[in-house]
């Protein structure tokens, strides 16, 4: 009785809510990931705010309508493709003389744009922590519909 | 503190799963309160959001699974070795604490550099951010390698299908 | 000193839970409290008194700030942390699936 009230979603009052705040949940994470070197946050704490807004819609609507938002191919292949960005904007260091070299321009202090390729990496990062909890919830949930609708 | 101290000792013996892990929630949640007590807001962030993570995920797991306690022999024994065990750690732990600096006044040889330094050599004003994105980035590396295989982890064991149509086909170099 | 030792005792009371409880959410739950007892241990090393967050902000004079490298340490444990705590709820769930049981004495009994 309650796996398909899982299944299906939860009730009217919390669907209503919950698609206000998706938003506003998304736009925040976004935020704190942006600003990661002039505000406290940085890119685990923003991507693991992006993953929970995609978590909520998953849980208020149910598994259908989340699965339209980001398919499983796509949330497989950004988080590899999370993974290799990284790697690679490492290797770009190689030009200024060492790994990991800061090579871009400082622009000046306290601005967006500012500290060279720092929020290049918070981005990098929060992409890959948000596709991977979604990548881990995704299964944990999945698995145990599975394993209940086959009578265990 | 002692308030988490309460918290903990609570979770630890409510035989309910669903109360105990309501319990670590709240722990957690001290434990958020006491590092922006303590001025570190980046942890404050981090922390708060992952505690909410490993809840929903705990309370996934635990929510119609309870189980009843059943103690079998020997349990005064058990119970009377694991408390004889924790007092002589918390002895010797104590020994160590008078070796540390008191409380509040750290000895800042390594930071000394970054304080003063840090923001003109990477030019972030967030210090934190730019240490460990700038200044030891190798072990944020780590870390997103640490992520990655977690989840091939989590989807390597929640597998289901077996793997039947990778053997059907004979090996051809039977000759 | 004494918010020292209430750390240890925190630590203590996660490793009493790992040792002697039979259900594996108990011990999972003794992980995250050790876990979380350890990472306030290392930001209780870098408080400084009348200290201010490691920010700079525009156009003041920071004169003492708490000490940001511990704190860069254990934001990423608090990361790893997590990922612990999934992998362990993950392989605790396939259990359940196998054995229909939780009490890990009964585990050990059951083979196959």
């Amino acid at each position: 009785m309650t796996n398909s009230d899982n299944l299906k979603g939860m009730t009217l009052i919390v669907k209503t809510v919950s698609r206000l705040t998706v938003g506003l949940i998304m736009l925040f994470g976004i935020y704190i990931v942006v600003h990661g070197h002039v505000a406290p946050g940085g890119g685990f704490a923003g991507g693991v705010i992006i993953a929970l807004s995609f978590i909520l819609l998953m849980l208020a609507f149910g598994k259908e309508k989340a699965l339209e938002k980001i398919p499983k191919a796509v949330a497989s292949f950004l988080e590899g493709f999370g993974a290799l960005m990284f790697l690679g904007l490492a290797l770009l260091g190689f030009s200024g003389g060492y790994f990991f070299a800061n090579v871009f321009g400082r622009g000046e202090a306290f601005k967006l744009f500012s500290a060279g390729e720092i929020p290049l990496y918070n981005i990098i990062i929060s992409i890959k922590v948000c596709t991977g909890l979604f990548a881990i919830f995704l299964v944990l949930v999945l698995l145990k519909f599975e394993s209940k609708l086959k009578g265990k | 503190m002692f308030l988490m101290i309460i918290c903990a000792v609570l979770a630890v013996e409510i035989k309910d799963l669903f109360s105990s892990v309501i319990a670590v929630g709240a722990v957690g949640l001290c434990l958020c309160v006491i590092f922006l007590i303590l001025k570190a807001p980046d942890l404050a962030i981090t922390q708060l959001v992952v505690e909410v993570l490993c809840l929903m995920i705990l309370i996934r797991a635990t929510i119609r699974r309870d189980l009843p306690f059943s103690t079998s022999g020997r349990w005064f024994f058990n119970t009377f070795i694991t408390i004889i065990f924790v007092a002589m750690f918390l002895s010797l732990g104590s020994f160590c604490l008078k070796e540390l600096p008191s409380f509040g006044h750290p000895i800042m040889k390594v930071s000394k550099f970054y304080l003063d330094q840090g923001a003109k050599i990477s030019g972030a004003t967030n210090l934190v951010s730019s240490i460990m994105l700038d200044f030891r980035v190798y072990d944020t590396f780590g870390e997103a390698t640490i992520l990655f295989t977690a989840v091939l982890a989590v989807m390597t064991v929640m597998r289901r299908r077996a793997r039947k149509d990778v053997n059907e086909p004979e090996p051809k170099d039977d000759q | 000193m004494s918010a020292y030792f209430l750390c240890l005792v925190l630590f203590a009371i996660g490793l009493y839970c790992v040792v002697r409880k039979r259900n594996i959410i108990k011990i999972i739950i003794g992980i995250m409290i050790s876990e979380y007892a350890i990472n306030l241990l290392f930001i209780l090393f870098a408080y400084r008194k009348n200290g201010r967050a490691p920010l700079f902000s525009e156009g003041l004079e920071i004169k003492n700030m708490v000490d940001p490298l511990p704190q860069a340490v254990v934001s990423t444990a608090i990361v790893i942390g997590l990922a612990i705590t999934v992998l362990t709820v993950a392989i605790a769930l396939r259990i359940y699936e196998k054995y229909g049981t939780f009490d890990i004495t009964r585990i050990r009994r059951l083979k196959g």
